[in-house]
């Protein structure tokens, strides 16, 4: 139940968010360093999104196969696939890393 | 509208010759086929049927979507998973005050505007320089988008939790390759892919010490100080995941670049959008 709470509240932050774009006076747009930060801090949190799902289990760093479906994926992106086939090739990998045998 | 048929088809017409209304239905098919992924992954992490349905309606962000049942995924609390997903809302803050001034919205149109501002939409609009255009794109991709984003995130939730094992079926490989697609096309350039690897052995280093989820807010920090004190482009890390202007009808559209290149200040490197002109 408290998950619920904490997904609510996710969402009224986004849109609050959303909303004061359109409300705060056009000049702070001419203040860089804010979309600066919101544009770094996207890149980091993705960046260490990737990682966490990759090399996290809880507490512990682990090397399994998700490291396989890190690859295939960049490997994937590299040649331009769609956002939906390297989702897919990132699971296939996982799935045949295991079917072979690493864990 | 209170058009008469003839003219509604009139105006249908019209308004798919527009190349911002095209653009924007490519885009919302393009987006909103990859809410399967999101839909899928959701009721794997944890979430149930509605939690999922919940945040693709209300939330409506596909990145910061992603953040928060990764960190639930990860074993992350309640409020870290939410403190990551709004961490990366606040680009959307940013995209807001953008077509604040592009489009200028007014009454209740603001209040649905700010629902569907996302990467997506605001690049439609921003990509074109016509201000009508800009509206069109802008809309057409928003509520494209909103619609087949849901659509496809209620079909991926019912087939995902059908699934059984999540991992037999690489579930897990599948959320690492989504937040590498999310994160890829913000890498242009070097400074851009020095700030991930940074934000990554961060992480790295955080995770034995710290609470599960944690270690991505740890990130967020680092990457905030990082922004806060180097002066680079100010639209870093602010590329859509799906770019609309890139070779969806087969090239690139020289005549919209050289434009961009032309609005744009010195400092860029040819990716930046133009509604950060003279930023």
């Amino acid at each position: 139940m408290s998950l619920w709470i904490w997904l609510l509240l996710a969402c009224v932050l986004a849109y609050a968010w959303k909303l004061v774009g359109y409300f705060v006076p056009a000049k702070l747009l001419e203040d860089p360093r804010m979309s600066r930060i919101a544009g770094t801090m996207t890149i980091g949190l993705l960046a260490s999104l990737t990682t966490v799902n990759t090399v996290a289990s809880g507490q512990a760093l682990a090397a399994d196969a998700r490291l396989g479906a890190l690859a295939a994926a960049a490997i994937a992106l590299a040649f331009r696939a769609p956002f939906l086939l390297v989702v897919v090739v990132g699971a296939g990998a996982a799935a045949l890393l295991r079917l072979i045998g690493w864990n | 509208m209170g058009l008469e048929p003839a003219e509604t088809g009139t105006t249908a017409v019209k308004l798919l010759a527009s190349p911002a209304v095209r653009v924007g239905i490519s885009i919302s098919i393009a987006t909103g086929l990859y809410g399967i992924s999101f839909g899928a992954l959701s009721v794997t992490s944890g979430l149930d049927f509605w939690q999922t349905m919940a945040l693709s309606l209300l939330l409506f962000s596909g990145g910061s979507q992603f953040a928060f049942i990764g960190v639930v995924a990860g074993g992350g609390s309640g409020i870290a998973a939410m403190s990551a997903a709004t961490l990366l809302g606040m680009r959307n803050g940013i995209y807001g005050m953008q077509l604040n001034a592009l489009l200028h919205p007014t009454g209740w149109r603001k209040y649905v505007a700010a629902q569907v501002t996302i990467d997506e939409s605001t690049a439609t609009s921003s990509g074109q320089t016509d201000p009508d255009e800009q509206r069109r794109g802008f809309w057409t991709a928003g509520i494209g988008i909103y619609v087949l984003w849901n659509l496809f995130t209620a079909v991926g939730a019912l087939a995902g939790s059908g699934l059984g094992d999540p991992k037999q079926w690489g579930l897990d490989g599948a959320a690492v390759a989504a937040f590498l697609a999310l994160l890829w096309p913000r890498l242009k350039g070097r400074e851009p892919a020095a700030i991930a690897v940074v934000c990554a052995l961060a992480t790295v280093v955080a995770v034995p010490f710290v609470p599960a989820g944690v270690p991505i807010l740890i990130a967020a920090v680092v990457a905030a100080l990082i922004g806060w004190f180097s002066h680079g482009r100010s639209d870093e890390g602010l590329e859509p995941d799906v770019d609309p202007y890139d070779e969806h009808h087969g090239r690139r559209d020289k005549s919209r670049d050289a434009h961009l290149d032309n609005q744009r200040d010195s400092h860029g490197d040819g990716h930046g959008r133009a509604g950060q002109a003279g930023a």
